[in-house]
């Protein structure tokens, strides 16, 4: 190497890039519905990817594209990274079929999130869209590991079908032994379903909660988000405790590539977990 | 390469503020070189182990590329641009640097259409992953000619791809190890607005990217001729070692009148004051329908943009899938991939495509990065093959919300 590669070595190494992967291993894989696994991974080398709860890393399976997942594991357990995936593209499908042994491309953790922790003292309102639980999960482990710092906690959880049903044992043991209302609708169910059918947000009005002293974690198609968000505004949450993870499409995840723009935010720096005073004026404009 | 680059990781440059004019006796005395004291630069700069990148006619219009000699520079060649319109015509001088602006900027010098991120191997256990980092190993680049608003361009390239948390470390190492030679622009062009966008027409220190040299091009009262602003003290060097003497006090003046006149003949403005609140208020402006009658969604503003920096990520696999590489490329808000999300395009109207490229590149840019994302070299009107002019959309979001007093209400 001459002087001025160097040289050159040397300043580039100021910058710090965040493209190349760490390897890891899929140790375990679960089927969860039809569509969506969860994946177990251990860092090749054993460094831990220590995460904050609602942040995400860019996931690849060799030679067929990287792709943004949250985090669906405990916060706890670094040493453990779970993410669960649903089979929607390319990517994802390369993914969900990754059976345990094989390696996989991770960047990251990268982004805001969702900082559950500000909500001690106060009552928590988690609403939850389909495959929009699994970002929640983290937080809501977090609740349950320092349960008596909250006041009442509520899980409101809209699927598609009863069959879409993420983390059904999950569900069970955070009402039975954490305390935590959890009610479920569905879109449709067959004849033999005797839970609710009906929109997620509906359920907002149903559970008890201090609207003054709540901290509200939103996650789902944006439009369910939207609709959440304006059902806890007219219970009385005020925006600023209204927090929304939002999804765009991203590439880089640390703000280079542009893709998740929304307005001035970088959703992949600034988000994907925000308040809903921040995003109220940006989900409301078509396309923006 | 030669040892004497030893060192030169980087202009050193004292900021000194906005100099409005060069004759006002700070920093070092200007100096002089002819046409054969250019070559001898050119000649010094490619001794000290740099690839020469400037001007040149090609496929009729001026392009960047690697020179050796002042005679591929674009002799007696000036440019007619418009609202989609680009000629080139011939001067009745024989100006190096009589044009307005290139096709292209310096982007693609930096910052190019392609990059390997990594490359690697599948292996029983899984695959290698091997970083690329051919680019701290280029021959180190000196730019010839630089415009004051590519400068800026660069200025803000550098903030965006190198001054975050994580960065472009193939763009980072490119630029450490670049020499700059910008230029004073003489003739400026029928889309240029560089006055409005306070980047031009003169490279000032303390103002867009750093430089080493700047040259302004005098043809009067003389023979052919450059007076040589000194920015960094390599830049001094490579005078001294071409034995460039001080500028007459004369020719300092007579540099100074050249911009001043550029400064008077902007093809184009913008009124940037309030713009970003203008253009966040317009979201729901009827001018973005009209406009989106217009637009093709091509692309072509994104990719001569010197500032657009939006890229795409792919990987790419030899048939067998046990090679695989991944590549950062450019993109476009414009295509609709930009914005998909599994279930839809986020963006799917050219309406809200183009109101997410003028929103950003004159509004929201300021909220990420403390300044506007337009440089004012006008190649997006130019190159537009609707004859799109981003200035006179802005004037017409203007005009448009005065009436009603930029409501700033939303969608209920």
């Amino acid at each position: 190497m001459s002087t001025q590669d160097e040289v050159a070595t040397e300043r580039s190494r100021t910058v710090d890039s965040a493209m190349v992967p760490r390897q890891f291993v899929v140790t375990a894989s679960r089927r969860d519905t039809r569509d969506t696994r969860t994946l177990e991974l251990r860092a090749l080398g054993d460094e831990p990817l220590a995460f904050g709860s609602g942040q995400f890393t860019m996931l690849s399976a060799f030679g067929a594209g990287e792709v943004p997942i949250s985090i669906s594991g405990d916060p706890t357990r670094p040493e453990v990274l779970q993410h669960t995936i649903r089979d929607v593209g390319g990517a994802t499908r390369a993914l969900v079929a990754a059976s345990p042994g094989t390696m996989l491309g991770v960047r990251g953790p990268f982004g805001h999130g969702w900082q559950v922790a500000d909500g001690r003292g106060s009552d928590i309102v988690f609403v939850a869209g389909g495959i929009g639980l699994a970002p929640l999960r983290p937080a809501i482990l977090e609740v349950c590991a320092d349960r008596a710092s909250y006041g009442r906690v509520s899980l409101l959880y809209g699927a598609r079908t009863p069959e879409d049903i993420l983390f059904g044992p999950d569900l069970r043991v955070w009402a039975r032994d954490h305390d935590i209302d959890v009610e479920e609708t569905v879109d449709t169910g067959p004849h033999a379903w005797r839970g609710r059918v009906g929109l997620v947000t509906q359920l907002v009005a149903r559970v008890a909660f201090d609207a003054a002293h709540t901290l509200a974690l939103v996650c789902g198609p944006e439009v369910m988000m939207r609709y959440a968000a304006q059902a806890l505004i007219h219970c009385g949450v005020t925006a600023d405790r209204i927090r929304l993870s939002m999804e765009r499409n991203m590439k880089c995840g640390v703000g280079l590539c542009g893709h998740c723009q929304l307005r001035e935010l970088f959703l992949c720096v600034d988000g994907p977990v925000l308040s809903y005073d921040r995003l109220e004026p940006l989900m409301t404009r078509a396309e923006l | 390469m030669s040892s004497d680059a030893v060192g030169d990781e980087t202009p050193r440059v004292t900021h000194t503020g906005g100099m409005a004019g060069k004759s006002d006796g700070q920093g070092p005395a200007d100096r002089i070189i002819d046409v054969p004291g250019l070559q001898a630069l050119v000649d010094r700069l490619i001794a000290r182990g740099y690839t020469v990148i400037g001007p040149t006619v090609q496929s009729g219009a001026i392009v960047n590329a690697a020179i050796t000699s002042v005679e591929e520079l674009p002799q007696g060649w000036g440019d007619d641009q418009d609202a989609g319109h680009y000629r080139l015509r011939r001067r009745d001088d024989e100006a190096l640097f009589g044009y307005a602006s290139g096709a292209q900027s310096a982007k693609p010098v930096f910052f190019p259409t392609e990059e390997v991120l990594w490359r690697g191997r599948r292996t029983q256990e899984g695959f290698t992953v091997e970083p690329d980092d051919s680019a701290g190993r280029d021959a180190p680049y000196a730019l010839l000619g630089v415009r004051s608003c590519d400068l800026s361009a660069i200025g803000i390239h550098d903030v965006v791809l190198t001054g975050r948390v994580h960065g472009d470390v193939a763009y980072a190492a490119r630029r450490a190890a670049a020499f700059v030679v910008a230029v004073t622009c003489s003739d400026p062009g029928g889309t240029c607005f560089c006055v409005s966008m306070g980047t031009g027409p003169r490279p000032e220190q303390g103002r867009g990217a750093p430089y080493d040299l700047s040259l302004t091009e005098l043809l009067n009262g003389g023979p052919h001729r450059f007076v040589v602003e000194v920015a960094s003290e390599r830049g001094a060097d490579v005078l001294d070692e071409i034995g460039a003497g001080p500028a007459p006090a004369e020719d300092v003046v007579a540099g100074d009148a050249v911009a001043e006149e550029a400064d008077a003949r902007m093809g184009r403005h913008v009124d940037t004051d309030g713009l970003k609140e203008l253009l966040y208020a317009a979201a729901d402006s009827p001018v973005w329908d009209d406009v989106a009658t217009r637009c093709l969604a091509c692309g072509n503003c994104t990719a001569v943009c010197p500032t657009c920096f939006c890229t795409s990520v792919e990987d790419v696999t030899d048939l067998t899938g046990d090679l695989a590489g991944r590549t950062r490329v450019w993109d476009s808000c414009f295509d609709a991939d930009y914005s998909w999300i599994h279930g839809g395009t986020v963006r799917a109207t050219t309406k809200a495509r183009y109101r997410q490229w003028m929103t950003h590149k004159l509004g929201s840019w300021i909220d990420q990065f403390g300044m506007s994302g337009c440089v004012g070299c006008g190649r997006c009107v130019t190159w537009c093959p609707a004859a799109i002019d981003i200035t006179a959309e802005a004037a017409a979001l203007r005009a448009a919300a005065e009436p009603d007093e930029r409501d700033a209400g939303t969608l209920p």
